[in-house]
Order: structure tokens, then sequence, then C-alpha cells
């Protein structure tokens, strides 16, 4: 006996030493619950996140444009007619008013890491017979690839784009023909025109911005685009993806323009991922349950087992809290020890699936990282669930009768 | 109200207990006990089955309400007394004997023995071994001392109980048949180390028995019928002899 151990923890473990077997039984149970827990957490967080990264490596978190043009009724006065339906006007490409100093300004938001002001506009890119319609998009270089990860996704080339450089998608490479050094004709609606070297192709994993994304030099696009000393949109990164929505709303109230946040944008697959999230703590919330109803049925069992053990405990002198907490710590150990077995089995789970997901050319199908907190808290969960767990048997132990238990 | 003074242990003053009050099947089984036992007595409680002895005993035993009267453990009273006092009241003052010996399997006969003093302290001291190592002395068992409680044999279980009634060196031990599952030489056995406790250190005992043999051996016998003591004298054999 340790001279440091309180009493109720020497006969909690003696207890459970006795019931040997069926206490390992049980943290094997809970262990294989934390073990589902940790792998399926890890799992879906390490997909959310990679799609995340995926989404963010084309798409700024938050982008500022100018408010959409509304066709306003003309009226006389109170007498004059308002006609039933007003036809709703065509968007124009226009400038963000002032946008300097809007850039000034949101710079000093909390939260936002890098701005960069972009031109976007409709155009086509010819070479040869070929011909595709293509966004152009206006930018300056060492601020965008702060927000957009375009240097990182260069698979020809290089990035720095000057005044007569196009960097293209490798989907319109390969539809136009063309290859690193070519020349390639940029046109637009307004019938500018600009003759561009492709000095990089660029693979951001998605047929689509691949097929009709192009970048070329800001003041290149101004003058192309006809929005000279203009932009047509301030993009953001946020150093929290997933704090956009509410710094946008900052944005919009300090700044007085339209700031999206790619959560609005693309709400359909934030409601997506939602869904996966709350599939996902359904799963855990009933694995939790069924480790916190095994753990509480072996203290019930136990309970009724010592019953008269736990009368004489209490004829001897033990007091009621005693007893509460010679259950509650049985509760909480088994919570614990269970964890930890679980998340190493979750961490082998994990190592497994790393070594076993993977693309045809040998990279991880996604990056799937171990989060040493996620085994904190998975270890903290357990416990408390445990000591939760034993509190009904805890305390119908403390409330035995001392005289109905001896007497059995 | 009688006046208690020090020499008392035990005093009952009108003690009744009823059970199922308030209902239809209300039934008194103990009706009016005065009793009181002076400090060093060793007396036994007889009486037929049903006729109250337990429900007697699990009172002064402070593990039970009475519905009336008043029960006064070394001059103190104790239907005022709390949950907690009355639990600690116990653990201090009274020990207890009852039929099974109701070790806890998980420990050694010492750990048993040490267990009401670290219950009452908290973690385990060395002084708490050497009182229950001095105590398994005492009931010839220091052999014995390692051995888990189930391991050793009847007679011996009920010893350690024994010696567990007296970790916390308590005024009054109550046995509730302590002999019953025992074999004669077994019942002698512990009987003698009862009898021997009680004379070299003025434990008062209160023993409950069906055996007119081991009742013979006490100071005092009380009788029982009924819920009502019918007879409470000195064991004239035992005071001759002695």
């Amino acid at each position: 006996m340790n001279r440091l151990t309180p009493f109720e923890w020497i006969a909690a473990f003696r207890f459970m030493r006795e019931g040997l077997m069926q206490t390992l039984l049980i943290i094997l149970g809970v262990a294989l619950g934390v073990a589902v827990i940790v792998f399926m957490s890890a799992l879906l967080s390490g997909l959310q996140s990679n799609i995340v990264r995926r989404t963010l490596n084309y798409m700024a978190p938050i982008v500022i444009v100018p408010p959409d043009q509304v066709a306003r009724p003309l009226r006389a006065g109170e007498a004059a007619q308002v006609a039933a339906q007003v036809q709703p006007r065509s968007q124009q490409l226009r400038s963000i008013d002032q946008w300097q100093k809007v850039r000034t300004l949101v710079e000093q938001v909390p939260g936002v890491i890098a701005v960069t002001p972009v031109v976007s506009g409709p155009g086509f890119a010819l070479r040869g017979d070929a011909n595709k319609a293509v966004t152009i998009t206006g930018i300056e270089p060492e601020s965008y690839f702060r927000v957009i990860a375009l240097a990182e996704k260069i698979v020809a080339g290089r990035s720095s784009v000057g005044t007569s450089d196009i960097i293209i998608g490798i989907e319109l490479a390969k539809d136009l023909g063309a290859n690193v050094g070519d020349k390639l004709r940029l046109t637009t609606a307004t019938g500018t025109a600009a003759t561009l070297t492709v000095i990089g192709i660029f693979d951001f994993g998605n047929k689509g911005v691949n097929e009709r994304n192009v970048y070329i030099g800001l003041r290149v696009a101004q003058n192309l685009l006809d929005l000279v000393g203009g932009v047509s949109s301030i993009e953001i990164k946020v150093s929290e993806p997933f704090a956009a929505e509410r710094i946008a709303q900052t944005i919009q109230a300090g700044t007085g323009q339209q700031a999206d946040s790619w959560i609005k944008t693309n709400a359909q697959f934030f409601t997506a991922m939602a869904a996966q999230t709350l599939s996902n703590t359904v799963i855990r919330f009933f694995v939790g349950l069924t480790a916190a109803l095994g753990i509480a049925s072996v203290l019930v069992v136990s309970v009724v087992q010592k019953s008269k053990e736990i009368g004489i405990l209490r004829a001897m002198g033990t007091s009621r809290e005693q007893v509460l907490r010679l259950f509650l710590i049985q509760g909480g150990f088994m919570g614990l020890a269970g964890s930890v077995v679980g998340s190493m089995l979750g961490w082998g789970f994990l190592l497994v699936w790393r070594g076993m997901a993977k693309n045809p050319d040998g990279t991880p199908l996604f990056i799937v990282e171990i989060e040493p907190m996620l085994f904190v808290f998975a270890a903290a969960g357990a416990t408390l669930v445990g000591i939760l767990a034993a509190v009904v048997p805890a305390r119908r132990a403390a409330q035995l009768d001392p005289v109905v238990a001896i007497r059995g | 109200m009688a006046e208690t003074n020090s020499a008392e242990t035990l005093r009952l003053e009108g003690v009744c207990k009823s059970y199922g009050v308030g209902t239809p099947v209300e039934m008194e089984v103990l009706h009016g006990i005065d009793l009181v036992l002076q400090r060093g007595e060793f007396a036994a409680l007889i009486g037929p089955s049903g006729s109250g002895k337990s429900t007697l005993l699990n009172l002064i035993g402070l593990l039970d309400q009475p519905s009336a009267g008043r029960i006064f453990i070394e001059a103190r009273e104790t239907s005022r007394l709390t949950d907690a006092d009355l639990t600690r009241l116990r653990g201090r003052s009274i020990g207890f004997v009852f039929q099974y010996h109701y070790l806890l399997p998980e420990f050694t006969a010492l750990e048993n023995v040490m267990m009401p003093i670290l219950a009452a302290r908290g973690r385990p001291d060395d002084e708490m071994f050497r009182t229950a190592a001095a105590l398994l002395d005492r009931v010839d068992l220091t052999p014995w001392r390692d051995h888990r409680a189930t391991d050793i044999s009847g007679g011996q279980q009920q010893r350690v109980a024994i010696a567990r009634a007296l970790a916390m060196n308590p005024v009054l031990v109550l046995a509730d048949e302590p002999s019953g599952n025992l074999d004669t030489k077994s019942a002698d056995s512990v009987f003698d180390v009862m009898r021997n406790v009680n004379e070299t250190s003025g434990t008062t005992f209160l023993i409950v028995t069906h055996d007119p043999r081991l009742a013979q051996r006490c100071d005092r016998i009380i009788e029982l019928v009924d819920g009502r003591i019918i007879s409470d004298k000195p064991n004239v054999n035992v005071l001759r002899r002695g």
C-alpha cells in the first residue's frame, strides 16, 4: 500500500484488480470507441481541410466588389405611375471607388493577412485557329501570390508576370496547343487586344479553372478591359478561413463596400460540410454513449456484487462521500485507460490509412494530420464520460443502507 | 430522564422501533427498551428468532434510527446527530462483528484490519500498520497477516473480523452471532479472543447468540422476547467462577 495514496484510490484500484477480466473488457470496449472517434475525427478533419485548401488555392477567402447596379424608377411626383415590372440593369465592369483607400483600410482589419487588387473580366484567347473564352485576371504578382497560391501551382515556366507575359492553365495550354515561350493573342468584347508570351503554365487540380483562367499584369488588364487606373475587385486572405464571413461583415461595415466571403459564395459546399460534421458528431455521440453505458453497467454490477462489503465499509465509519468517490474513481480510470489505449489504436489506424490511401502516382489521397490535441481531447472526454457514467452507480452505492446491504 | 454517567458505555431510554410507519401495516418490533451497559461489561443478548435482537443491535450500532426513545453512546445523545456525525461516531466508538466475516477479498488480513483506520485517516501510515499487526498478533494470526482474506479458514476469518472491529479502539463491540457459522472449536476460539480483549482492554461487548453454552460464558445475560426485555440479570455462574 503506497503511503501517499488516499483510501478511496486504494479501494477503487483493488476492486478493479479483483474483477480484472471485467475491468479489462470494459477498458477494451472504451478503447475501441475512442479509437473509432479519433480515427473518424482525424479523417474527417483531414478531408475537410483538404477540400478547403484546394478551394482556397484558386479562390480568395474574401472578395470586395463594387455594389450591383440597380434600375431606379424615375417618378415625377406622388401621382406618377410606376411600371409593374422594372427591367433589371445589366452589370458593367466597374472599378471599386477609391480602391487604394479601401485597400489601406482593409489591411488594418484584424485577421486580414494579405490584400491584393485585381482586374478581372471576360475575353478570348486566340492562337492560330484555336479560340477559347477565358477569364482575364490582371494581378499585382507580389501581393497576389500572398493571397492565391498561384506560384506554387506552376508546373512549367515561371510566375513573375511582366507587361507582355501571360500565365495560363494546363487545360487551356492543351486546347490552344501552347507551350512556355509561345505567343497568344488576348482580345476583349470591346475590341482591344494584346499579344502576350506564355511564361508559365499552372495546374490547380480543377479542370474548369485550368481551362478558363489566365493571369496577366494588372496594368495590361486595366488597358485591355478599359478600366484604366481602376480595379474590379480586391481579394483578401485571412488567418482563419472559417472566420471569413465575420471578417467580411467587419470590412463591409468599415468600408461601405460589398465584401463577399467564400463561405457565402459557397453556401452549398458549406451545407454539405456541416451535414458531414453533424453525421460525424452523431456517430461520436452514440459511440461515446455506448462506452458510457458499458462503464455504467460494469459499475452497477460491481455495486450489486459488493453491496455487503460497501455495507461493512459504511458500518466501519466510511462516509457516503468516500463510497461515492470510490466508484467515480473507477469510472474515471476506466475512461482514461480506455482513451489511452484507444488513442494508440486510433493512431495505428491512421498510420495504416496513410500507408494505404494513395493516388496512383503514390501521393497521399489527402493529408491526414495527426493532431496531438485530438488525443488530449479524447482522453479528457473519455475520462469525463467515465466519471459521468459512474455517477448513477456511485450514488446508488453511497445511498446503500448499511443494514439492508449487510442483510443482503 | 435518568442521568447518564461517565462509566456508562451505552444507555437506551424507551427505545421503540416500528416498520411501515403511517401505513396500515405499521408494526412495532421493539417496545420501550431501557438498557444500560457499563464500561467493560461482557453481555449476551439472547432470544428466539424474530424477537428483535438484530434490530436492537442495528439501533445501538447507529446503523438505524429508533422510532422513539433515545440512545446514548458514552453519554452522548445520538438522535439529533446528522448522518455524517453518526458515521464518524460509529467509526470511532463502535466495532462490529457479524455472523459472516464480510472481509474485503481484495485485501490481505492485515489490510482488512487496517481498513477502519484508513477510512478515518484517509491515507496509510506506519502507525496504522503497527496497530493492525498488533491486533492480528492479539488474535494469534501473525503468520497469516499477508494472506488474502479468502485464503484463510472460517475461524481465522472471524478472528480477523474481530481484530478489524477493534482497530479504532472502540468503547463498544457489537457481535451478531459471531460464531454462528463456525464449528464448536472455532466458535470457542473466537469467543476466547473476545473475552480476552474484554478482560485486558476493558472494551464493552454485547453479543447476540443463539448458543446457550456461549451465553453462559458471559457476565450478563439479557433476554429479549417479542421486542421486550423480559430478563436482564448477571450470570451467577460466571460471577461465582470469577
